[in-house]
């Protein structure tokens, strides 16, 4: 339960990007659900910064509150005590300034709109006019690689490409934070080698803060700057672990001790928190 | 990507395909096997009738069963040669048009369907907007559905023509009372059918109730919408016939089907069954067309 310590040490030393502001800074942060059978302790007392520019991973099992402190960022749910704020302010206020992109374990694409629409329907619920809609659309299609699709309907895309086209939507309104809940989840390895590859360099050309949850190990490890370990019953963070490989790194870097050894770390952390238990 | 090629478009079968698949052949079979045992029954019913059936031969007999002027049960053929003579060979203007009968209860149906419709809309619209509507009013709303609509029929009939209100406007009122719960039971599971995780993508996006509501809720209401407009559309025929009876029978198939059933005309009232049925496939089947359109416009698989 001494996660704080280490977590302090670690937020005061300047991250690959350099020293950013506070993007997310939690404190003392717990929720609690009431269920049927008492009370369930989906997260207790986190604490945890996030700096402009840095890409940090929760990684735990299913159950360890990875999502739900998420989502409580996100102000899809609400802490039950403690305080959190994102960019200086309140979740709530965070997301009426559309502070944050939220990329779900799903594509959730609208199945009536095509895929230009659907990356733009932030855009449209603001009140963007048309013309720069489509000129935004266009940039972020093409970052997430999806230039010529624009027509498509969702169900003639296969899994990787919905997913792709809903972190276009995410981005379509160009905001500071990408939060991602296990975004490549539901695909196979291969498309997800791929999809980690380019949103790395994704993250590189934007130079975005992303939130990315995660249950893959040498996913989180090749993907973060910074891996917070979390574990189930109640939902606590276990470690927290500066990933410093470097910038431009593809996938063969997975091979490398410096790969494995962090790998190693987290998997120590995951074991120490008895997510292999049961 | 190679590993992610767009689908291609399946294509269409052709009707020899379709044949061969056996969409078409089996139907086929159907009406045969029922046109069968239709001529069949009609021979076993309408024995009874024919002048001195017991010394006849069975080819004998069942050429008279056919041919009865008042059937049990007409034959198929009898019907198709009523609705021949009642709808090709007599003016629209006459009284004996069946064209012009079906037309009355055309009328009244679509009047009837449309404010059905539009009343079933706004009450499911109301409902998925403010929750307590939802126990409060749909008690009533499937209290209303159990009444049987013969007994409720005579009513509106009666006070409405007692206050100088006939014609069209009471059947019109009896058909909308029956297609508007359809449409309501209908649209409040379309309009709830969004699941959370598109909700929770609208609140990320800090969209208004009413943004969600246009942008999210009213599309994916879309397949239900059209689903409960065929069943109420079908009931709506229903209302309209089944108002045309209190009336005494002045004009529209119920009035057919009633003046029928007083004469024992029992062909004319198969032909006016049949033109009601082919009334209501056809309805049916113009909303099925709007259906395929706008779902093509919604990007639905072709």
């Amino acid at each position: 339960m001494d996660a704080s310590p280490g977590l302090e040490r670690r937020t005061t030393m300047p991250t690959a990007g350099g020293p950013g502001r506070v993007v997310i800074d939690a404190r003392g942060l717990s929720l609690t659900f009431d269920v049927a059978d008492g009370v369930v302790h989906a997260l207790s007392d986190v604490d945890l910064t996030v700096r402009e520019g840095e890409f940090v991973s929760f990684i735990g099992p299913s159950g360890c509150g990875k999502t739900t402190l998420l989502r409580v960022i996100a102000d899809l749910e609400q802490a039950t005590g403690g305080s959190i704020t994102v960019d200086g302010v309140a979740p709530a206020e965070a997301r009426m300034q559309r502070l944050y992109g939220y990329v779900f374990q799903a594509p959730a694409l609208l199945p009536w709109r095509n895929v230009v629409d659907n990356v733009t329907l932030p855009l449209e619920i603001f009140g963007v006019d048309r013309a720069t809609r489509v000129e935004r659309a266009r940039h972020n299609l093409d970052l997430v690689n999806l230039g010529g699709f624009e027509k498509k309907f969702p169900w003639q895309l296969s899994g990787g490409m919905q997913q792709r086209a809903s972190i276009a939507r995410a981005l379509s309104f160009d905001p500071k934070l990408l939060l991602m809940d296990e975004p490549f989840g539901a695909l196979d390895e291969i498309v997800r080698d791929k999809l980690n590859e380019q949103l790395l360099k994704l993250w590189a050309e934007t130079a975005k803060t992303v939130v990315f949850v995660t249950h893959s190990i040498p996913e989180a490890v090749f993907l973060s700057t910074k891996i917070v370990v979390m574990s189930p019953r109640p939902g606590r963070i276990i470690d927290v672990i500066d990933c410093d490989l470097p910038a431009d790194r593809g996938l063969e870097i997975r091979e490398t001790p410096k790969f494995l050894e962090i790998a190693h770390r987290v998997r120590e952390g995951l074991r120490a928190g008895h997510s292999y238990d049961d | 990507m190679t590993i992610e090629a767009a689908l291609p478009r399946p294509k269409r079968p052709g009707p020899l395909e379709r044949l061969a698949a056996g969409s078409v052949l089996p139907v086929v079979t159907i009406v045969a096997v029922i046109v069968v045992v239709w001529y069949a029954a009609a021979v076993w019913l309408n024995a009874g009738l024919v002048p001195d059936g017991d010394g006849r031969s069975l080819p004998d007999l069942a050429a008279a069963a056919w041919d009865l002027d008042r059937p049990l049960l007409p034959a198929p053929h009898q019907i198709l040669i009523e609705l021949k003579k009642t709808v090709l060979d007599t003016a629209i203007t006459s009284k004996r048009s069946l064209v012009q009968h079906g037309w009355v209860t055309l009328s009244s149906t679509l009047v009837g369907f449309l404010f059905g419709a539009v009343f079933g809309l706004a009450i499911a619209v109301a409902i998925v907007h403010v929750k307590s509507l939802e126990k409060s009013l749909m008690f009533w709303i499937v209290s209303s559905q159990t009444i049987p609509i013969l007994a409720v029929a005579p009513i509106i009939i009666v006070v409405l023509g007692a206050i100088g209100i006939t014609g069209l406007v009471p059947k019109a009122i009896i058909s909308a009372y029956l297609c508007f719960f359809p449409v309501t039971a209908g649209m409040v599971k379309g309009l709830t059918s969004p699941d959370r995780l598109h909700l929770d993508l609208m609140r990320t996006f800090d969209a208004s109730p009413s943004q969600t509501f246009w942008k999210l809720r009213v599309p994916a209401s879309v397949p239900f919408l059209f689903t409960s407009l065929k069943v109420a559309i079908a009931a709506s025929l229903v209302g309209a016939i089944v108002g045309e009876l209190p009336t005494g029978a002045q004009a529209g198939l119920g009035a057919r089907l009633l003046a029928g059933s007083y004469y024992g005309q029992t062909v004319q009232i198969w032909a006016a069954l049949f033109a009601a049925a082919a009334l209501a496939a056809t309805m049916v089947g113009a909303i099925g067309m709007i259906e395929r359109l706008v779902s093509s416009l919604m990007g639905a698989r072709r």
